[in-house]
C-alpha cells in the first residue's frame, strides 16, 4: 500500500472522529433533555455506539414515549446498520468468531464510507480500524460532556435545550433531502409523510408510538406493488 | 419512567442493535441485498427523523403546542438552507428559544 494513500486514510478517519465529537455533545444534552442521567447517556453511547438510533430512542423517550416505542424506534434506525454488514463482510473478512463480534460493534455510517471508500482491503482495514476507533474515544468523551454540561443548566438554558433537540433532528434530516442526496424527492415525499402522520397521530396514541407508526404507515404507502412503476 | 425501566430501555435497545450490526457479518449476503429491502432502509431514515422533529417541535404528552421550539426550528432550517455548520444551526435554535422563553414569560 503506498504511503499517501495511508496517510489520507489515517487523516479522513481521524478527521470524522473530531467531527461527530459534536453530535456526541448533543445527544448528551437531549439524553439529559430526555430523563437519562450522565452515566445512562454514557451507557448507551459504549453499548450502542449508533447514533441516529440512540437519537431515536432518547427523542421518543423525551416525547414522553414508553419503553417499546424507544426501542422499537432505535432498533428502526439500527437496521441500517445490518446493510452495511453486508457490504463489510468481504471487505474486512474478520476471521473468528471473537473477532467477528468485536468487529460488528464498530459497523456505522462513518467506518462504512471509510472501508467502501478505501482503494484496497488493507486500507479499508486501516480505515474502519482507525476511524472506528477514533469515533468510539470521542463519541463517548463528548457524550459524558453533554450530559453533564445540560445537567447543570438552569431552566432559560433548559428552554433552549428543548429548542435544539429538535433542531438536531433537522440538521441530521437535511442532508437526505438536499439536491445530490439519494432521491432527493422520494426522500422529501417520505419526509413529510412521517412528519404529517406522526402528528395527526399525537392527540390518539400514547407519546412515542406516533413516531413508530409514522415510519411503518410510509413503509407499506411505498411498498412494491405488482405493476407499478 | 423508573431509573430501573430506563436503563431495562437502554440495554434492550443496545443489546437489539448490537445483534442488527452482527446480523449483517452473519448472514448470507442474498437475503438483504433484495430491492425493497434496501429501499425501505434508504427511506427508513427520512420518516423517522422527520416524525422526530414534528414531535419533538410540536407536541407535549397527547397535545399538539406551539412555542419556543418552532422558533428555533424556523430557524434552525434557515441556517441549514443558508448551509450553516452543525454548531451554528444548534446555537441559533437554543438562543432561538431561550429568547422565546424569557419573552414570553
Amino acid at each position: 500500500m503506498s504511503r499517501p494513500a495511508r496517510t489520507a486514510v489515517l487523516r479522513d478517519a481521524v478527521g470524522l472522529g473530531v467531527a461527530v465529537g459534536l453530535y456526541g455533545v448533543a445527544f448528551g444534552a437531549a439524553a439529559d433533555a430526555a430523563g437519562l442521567d450522565p452515566w445512562q447517556a454514557l451507557v448507551t453511547s459504549l453499548l450502542m455506539f449508533t447514533g441516529a438510533s440512540q437519537f431515536a430512542m432518547v427523542g421518543v423517550l423525551g416525547a414522553g414515549g414508553g419503553g417499546p416505542a424507544a426501542i422499537g424506534s432505535a432498533l428502526l434506525l439500527g437496521t441500517r446498520n445490518t446493510v452495511y454488514g453486508v457490504r463489510l463482510a468481504p471487505l474486512l473478512a474478520p476471521r473468528g468468531l471473537p473477532r467477528r463480534l468485536g468487529t460488528a460493534h464498530w459497523v456505522i455510517d462513518e467506518t462504512t464510507a471509510l472501508a467502501v471508500a478505501a482503494p484496497d482491503r488493507g486500507l479499508a482495514r486501516l480505515g474502519f480500524l482507525t476511524g472506528g476507533a477514533t469515533i468510539y474515544v470521542v463519541w463517548n468523551a463528548t457524550t459524558l460532556v453533554g450530559a453533564l454540561g445540560a445537567a447543570a443548566l438552569g431552566e432559560t438554558a433548559q428552554a433552549a435545550l428543548d429548542a435544539v433537540v429538535p433542531a438536531a433532528f433537522l440538521a441530521l434530516l437535511w442532508p437526505r433531502l438536499r439536491a445530490g442526496a439519494e432521491e432527493p424527492a422520494v426522500a422529501r415525499r417520505v419526509a413529510l409523510g412521517g412528519a404529517a402522520v406522526a402528528l395527526l397521530l399525537t392527540p390518539f396514541v400514547p407519546p412515542g408510538v406516533q413516531v413508530v407508526a409514522a415510519v411503518v404507515a410510509v413503509a407499506l404507502a411505498g411498498r412494491p406493488r405488482e405493476g407499478a412503476a | 419512567m423508573s431509573p430501573g425501566t430506563l436503563w431495562a430501555v437502554v440495554l434492550v435497545a443496545s443489546l437489539g442493535c448490537y445483534l442488527l450490526k452482527l446480523a449483517g457479518l452473519s448472514v448470507p449476503a442474498a437475503w438483504v441485498q433484495r430491492p425493497w429491502v434496501t429501499r425501505v432502509v434508504t427511506f427508513v431514515p427520512a420518516a423517522l427523523l422527520a416524525a422526530l422533529v414534528a414531535v419533538q417541535a410540536l407536541t407535549s404528552g397527547r397535545e399538539l403546542i406551539v412555542d419556543g421550539r418552532l422558533a428555533g426550528l424556523a430557524v434552525a432550517a434557515l441556517a441549514l438552507a443558508l448551509r450553516a455548520p452543525f454548531i451554528v444551526v444548534l446555537v441559533l435554535a437554543g438562543v432561538t428559544g431561550a429568547l422565546v422563553h424569557v419573552l414570553t414569560g
